[in-house]
């Protein structure tokens, strides 16, 4: 395995750590979240170009921004009608 | 001028997500293994400390600050892996007596003579009590100046400009530090403790302490009388005419 590689396999095993850790929280269950996540790493081991991996990375990064945004949005709203709403 | 000082409290609270239940005896809300985090009105506290220093108002220190249970530890823990500096933790045991809002003013003004701090920034409430009474009672022991319902925050060497919401609109007040803010909804968005930040996090400082280091033993002043869920929703009815309506109105006393 050639170094950059290997830099990229620790890439993709972090972002997939990270996104796994958000997803304890997930509305509809950690289950639901897990396999999903899970199928969606594994139906893209076959990448080898790295240009592909590259753009998978990013893609994961950008998915890990939505479901932070999504949490925000869904704490902000429950404590909006909670507080906010006369 | 060296750096400001500021002093975040936190309160670890059911989750807002959790409905919550009465025990039995109706005298609490059930807390055992029901789960809890941060209230979220002080991680926008959190997020303004960090939020200020990002705009490069000088701050030379960030302290979280949480009483209660050993398992407020991870609320410090999300604190610091947001970006405050370092942490205390005043353990107070479920089985004690617990802080009123007047306790933990007390406490806080000794901390904040301990660590000299300039600017408190509290969460306007927690989510649990709903007193809304400690950042305004803390500024009245120490004889600061204080902002409620803060949605927006300058600060321009020692002069701070909040901008506060009040019914029907805003209302903007200046004052010199040192200073109190209580932090409203719309201030900022709170970002999200992600995992490498919390291991990061776990390095940094957490002090324990007790209630006896700050030479307080605080009794309980209230007694909860009674605690019940509210009452259910009862469906609306269909009336066939107007007459109906009227009489209908003349029973509920609306006319």
């Amino acid at each position: 395995m050639t170094a950059i590689n290997r830099t990229l396999r620790h890439q993709v095993i972090t972002i997939y750590k990270e996104l796994l850790y958000l997803g304890r929280e997930y509305p509809l269950g950690y289950d639901y979240y897990r396999t999903r996540l899970h199928k969606a790493f594994a139906s893209q081991q076959h990448l080898t170009d790295e240009k592909k991996i590259k753009e998978g990375i990013e893609r994961a990064e950008y998915v890990k921004k939505e479901i932070e945004a999504l949490y925000y949005l869904k704490r902000y709203r429950a404590l909006r009608q909670r507080y906010d709403k006369v | 001028m060296s750096g400001l000082r500021v002093l975040v409290p936190i309160k670890r609270v059911i989750d807002y997500a959790v409905k919550p239940r009465v025990n039995r005896a109706q005298t609490a809300v059930e807390t055992a293994n029901v789960k809890h985090s941060m209230n979220p009105f002080d991680e926008l506290s959190i997020e303004e400390a960090i939020r200020l220093r990002e705009r490069k108002v000088p701050i030379q220190e960030i302290v979280a600050f949480s009483a209660g249970p050993t398992k407020s530890q991870d609320i410090l823990r999300t604190a610091m892996a947001m970006g405050a500096d370092r942490s205390i933790h005043v353990v107070v045991e479920e089985k004690d007596p617990q802080l009123e809002p007047l306790g933990v003013a007390k406490l806080l003004k000794k901390v904040v003579e301990e660590q000299k701090s300039d600017l408190v920034i509290l969460g306007k409430q927690s989510i649990d009590d709903d007193a809304s009474q400690t950042g305004q009672m803390l500024a009245g022991l120490l004889g600061w100046p204080q902002a409620t319902q803060a949605s927006k925050v300058d600060i321009s060497d020692k002069t701070v400009t909040v901008t506060k919401e009040v019914d029907g609109g805003v209302e903007t007040v200046k004052a010199n530090l040192p200073m109190i803010i209580t932090t409203d909804l719309r201030l900022n968005e709170p970002r999200y403790a992600s995992l490498p930040n919390i291991m990061k996090a776990k390095k940094k400082p957490l002090e324990k302490k007790t209630l006896k280091d700050y030479g307080l033993d605080e009794q309980p002043r209230l007694k909860t009388v009674k605690v019940t869920e509210p009452p259910p929703r009862k469906g609306g009815v269909k009336v066939d005419d107007v007459d109906g309506m009227i009489s209908k109105l003349k029973e509920l006393g609306a006319l």
